[in-house]
């Protein structure tokens, strides 16, 4: 059964349409890479799906139901670039934070909250850190934290924004196993990705997308060198390293 | 020790005391988040704003809390219009939208003819404190202290992170107009202590101030609320003692506790920062 639908999804910003038309449905319980060169759209297919930026049209239906019904469900790690690393905030904290949307209005964190945050953090394996401000991280370990407050969420659905970019191997090593756990869980993750060379060890399906869905299903059927080179508008250097791989 | 004295004996002292302190603690706790949030000009917009509304209300014979209030939220929703729906980029729309409303409120002032209250709204008058303001400003100070307890979480997380709050659900719109509401209050009400012209100092410098010294955004919102408090003291002291104006005194006041943690803050301070590199560099250079 597909779980994950979306249907005709446009997006623009000033009257300029930056993807337009973009369908694709998927089972739950899958690893997915949203992959696509530069200024693709990936980032912004993905705020679209999740309603963060207006959209001109389509809709993303889960479980049978609009996505906005369900967000409690959701989880979203942002790029790192978009965050404040200044915040006064230390590292358990921004975990805690995870458990925010289940507590609601006017309830606190309790201590069973504060343990609960703090076993997502040794997942990462960051619980030394706990109490270090975030801006004392380097760029993986501030991943890996962000990580651990998705995981403090209980969410059946997972959404990262470039978690790879400009990280440490040791990092990306942690969280693909944790991505894969939660896969193995039966929940579902999209990443927005952009390293071809990992992708057929990372993902079970892709979407690649160049603005408009090149082509949506399995890793096997959509990274293959022909639906690559019309992503990647047949430049050259793409078609090398993909062709050295399949 | 004898401003102490002339406390116990002056009624009018003691309102101006209650109300600064009061005005410190709540400039301190609005302000932590308008730094975090890094809506500085925002603030500084909303306090020109309120003008136009105070002259309303003095020609209406009205409270000037009514449409002081009443033009700093029309101006925080016409800022958010402007920005949302042009390619003009938020601080341009704040530059628009607060010179707009503060020339027409001085218009509007001079037509009323008041110009000796033109000189007390722009830059305060401690000293002339009313008990209805005093009470005016208790009120705020419970509506601003209870709203950021009840929301506290909702405040934290839309701050940090708004694209994950708006991810799960959270309203994050709302919070940013709740947060605009509660600045323009907690302007209104300092408008008597410090004047519109440097409210943004008891917003922004005592924030800044704490925002050195921890780590925490908790322990931040309680510096701040000390600092601007501490500062508010002191402006209403020189203010009576020496006969100066008291918005000048408290900008100046937060000033000076800004630039000693600006130097000597353990974590960020310059001076501090700049000595232990120079340790480092003489671990370096040290023959051995």
């Amino acid at each position: 059964m597909q779980q994950i639908n979306v249907k005709k999804l446009s997006v623009s910003y000033y009257g300029k349409q930056v993807i337009s038309n973009v369908s694709f449905s998927f089972e739950s319980g899958k690893l997915i890479g949203i992959i696509g060169p530069n200024g693709a759209g990936k980032s912004t297919m993905m705020k679209a799906m999740l309603g963060l930026i207006p959209r001109d049209s389509g809709e993303v239906m889960i479980e049978d139901q609009p996505l906005q019904t369900i967000q409690k469900k959701i989880a979203y790690v942002p790029q790192r670039s978009n965050i404040d690393w200044d915040f006064p905030i230390i590292v358990k904290d921004t975990v805690l934070l995870g458990t925010f949307p289940k507590l609601g209005l006017f309830r606190r964190p309790k201590k069973h909250d504060r343990n609960w945050a703090m076993e997502c953090l040794k997942k990462v394996g960051m619980e030394k850190y706990a109490k270090n401000q975030i801006g004392e991280l380097s760029g993986g370990q501030q991943q890996r934290v962000f990580l651990a407050r998705a995981l403090a969420q209980k969410a059946e659905y997972f959404f990262l924004d470039e978690p790879f970019v400009g990280i440490d191997v040791a990092s990306e090593e942690v969280i693909i196993r944790i991505l894969k756990d939660l896969r193995n869980e039966g929940k579902t993750v999209f990443v927005v990705h952009h390293d071809l060379s990992k992708v057929k060890s990372y993902f079970d399906d892709l979407v690649l997308i160049n603005k408009e869905i090149i082509s949506s299903g399995p890793v096997e059927y959509v990274f293959k060198p022909k639906l690559m080179q019309k992503a990647y508008n047949y430049s050259l250097n793409m078609m090398e390293s993909v062709g050295g791989e399949v | 020790m004898e401003f102490i004295q002339d406390m116990m004996n002056y009624e009018f002292l003691q309102k101006a005391l209650i109300t600064s302190i009061v005005v410190g603690i709540i400039c301190g706790v609005i302000g932590s988040f308008i730094v975090l949030r890094g809506m500085a000009l925002m603030g500084d917009a909303v306090s020109h704003a309120v003008l136009p509304g105070v002259a309303i209300s003095y020609m209406l014979g009205i409270n000037y809390f009514y449409g002081a209030v009443l033009t700093g939220i029309l101006s925080a929703i016409g800022i958010g219009i402007i920005s949302q729906n042009s390619r003009v980029k938020n601080d341009s729309s704040i530059g628009i939208v607060f010179s707009a409303a503060f020339a027409f409120g001085i218009i509007l002032i001079t037509l009323a003819q008041s110009a000796t209250d033109l000189t007390q709204i722009l830059f305060g008058n401690v000293l002339s404190v009313r008990s209805s303001d005093m009470w005016l400003t208790i009120i705020v100070g419970v509506v601003v202290l209870l709203s950021v307890l009840l929301f506290y979480k909702e405040f934290l997380v839309s701050s940090f992170d708004e694209t994950m709050a708006a991810a799960y659900g959270l309203k994050v719109r709302m919070i940013h107009y709740a947060i605009m509401v509660l600045l323009t209050l907690v302007t209104v009400a300092s408008l008597q202590t410090v004047g519109v012209i440097l409210v943004i100092s008891m917003l922004i410098t005592p924030a800044a101030t704490a925002y050195l010294l921890t780590n925490r955004m908790s322990v931040m919102i309680f510096m701040a609320a000390f600092f601007g408090a501490l500062s508010a003291i002191i402006g209403l002291y020189f203010s009576f003692t020496y006969n100066l104006p008291s918005g000048p005194v408290i900008a100046l006041a937060t000033t000076a506790m800004f630039l000693v943690a600006f130097l000597f803050s353990p974590k960020q301070g310059v001076l501090l920062r700049t000595l232990r590199i120079n340790k480092r560099k003489d671990i370096f250079t040290d023959p051995v």
